[in-house]
């Protein structure tokens, strides 16, 4: 697996070869340092912990701190890459270029909160006719009946908190890959709103 | 500029667009067959245009054996080899939807013709 911390910096379009306009998701990356490495024999499974955005020493509890090895800034985001392909050092830099010859990309991040929202929403139920002397509109429907089953099953799908979660996007295309500026192009849209931080690995499904 | 104008910059084509809404216009438009380009020149009256920035579009309007045919071009496209204005029209609004429901005389759009006085205080510039 490779894989870097970014930022959603926006949505644009972009001709491409046979001047058709794409829409991409820019996603901007600053150096991600690496901060650990798991290992088999130690923690069960091998991993690489990455991260993103120094933080002054004194704005960090101390067992937050004590997971970054002396001499390297206390990052604002952790995240670990499970078996992580090639080889890092911890203190080590990564930009843009481990990237670099990648042609589809999975997209972790957290989905814009869309507060309390009915079934049609949320859900995708249909909903009801509103004309025609129809009392039923977007209503969720019958539960759990009388005699029997005579409760709510669980998982029935009602009304609640919708969005606010992590969300993976698998297969988005990489249009473009800029080392010298640090971003790349994705085709299509990434969960979470603008600026908001973004795990890109590889993609798990489509091979390179 | 943040990244998102930088991105966008390299591919909008500079300078002035040349024709407006009502204009009748040659586009010219580059055709991928196979290893071959060839360029299709497609003439109408541009009766909208769309958006701005790297996604500003323009529709054209012709009649093409009988039928009424639409098509949207984006300004930036690469393919769009130019845009030659053919009669310059005079129209009153920003968008002539209102010519798809006109048939004859009352589908067609006045010339605009020169206007003499900026003709005339041009002319000692050049």
């Amino acid at each position: 697996m490779i894989g870097l911390i970014g930022k959603k910096t926006g949505m644009t379009q972009v001709f491409d070869d046979t001047g058709r306009l794409i829409p991409v998701t820019v996603i901007e990356f600053a150096p991600n340092v690496v901060v650990g490495k798991k290992t088999a024999e130690k923690d069960g499974y091998d991993a690489v912990v990455l991260g993103v955005y120094d933080k002054k020493k004194t704005r960090v509890t101390k067992p937050y701190g004590g997971q970054f090895p002396e001499g390297i800034n206390p990052t604002r985001i952790l995240r670990e890459l499970r078996d992580y392909e090639g080889e890092v050092a911890v203190g080590d830099k990564l930009g843009v270029a481990t990237l670099e010859g990648l042609r589809f990309v999975d997209v972790a991040a957290t989905s814009k909160g869309k507060g309390f929202q009915g079934v049609v929403k949320r859900w995708k139920f249909g909903g009801g006719r509103n004309t025609h002397g129809s009392k039923f509109h977007r209503e969720p429907g019958s539960t759990g009946q009388s005699t029997w089953p005579h409760k709510t099953f669980k998982n029935v799908k009602l009304p609640g908190r919708m969005g606010g979660e992590r969300v993976t996007i698998q297969n988005l295309k990489v249009v473009r890959i800029d080392a010298e500026a640090g971003f790349i192009l994705v085709r299509g849209a990434v969960p979470g709103p603008r600026t908001c931080d973004v795990l890109v690995r590889d993609a798990v499904k489509k091979t390179k | 500029m943040n990244l998102i104008q930088k991105i966008q910059a390299p591919q909008i084509k500079a300078g002035p667009l040349g024709f407006k809404v009502g204009d009748t216009v040659k586009v010219h438009f580059k055709i991928v067959e196979g290893k071959t380009e060839r360029i299709q020149i497609y003439e109408g009256l541009v009766i909208a245009m769309k958006n701005a920035g790297i996604g500003h579009s323009f529709m054209v309007r012709k009649i093409s054996y009988g039928v009424g045919v639409e098509r949207v071009f984006p300004v930036n496209s690469p393919r769009i080899e130019k845009v030659e204005v053919v009669r310059a029209g005079k129209v009153r609004r920003a968008k002539l939807y209102y010519i798809r429901s006109k048939v004859g005389k009352k589908s067609k759009v006045k010339v605009l013709l020169p206007n003499r006085k900026e003709e005339a205080a041009q002319a000692p510039k050049a």
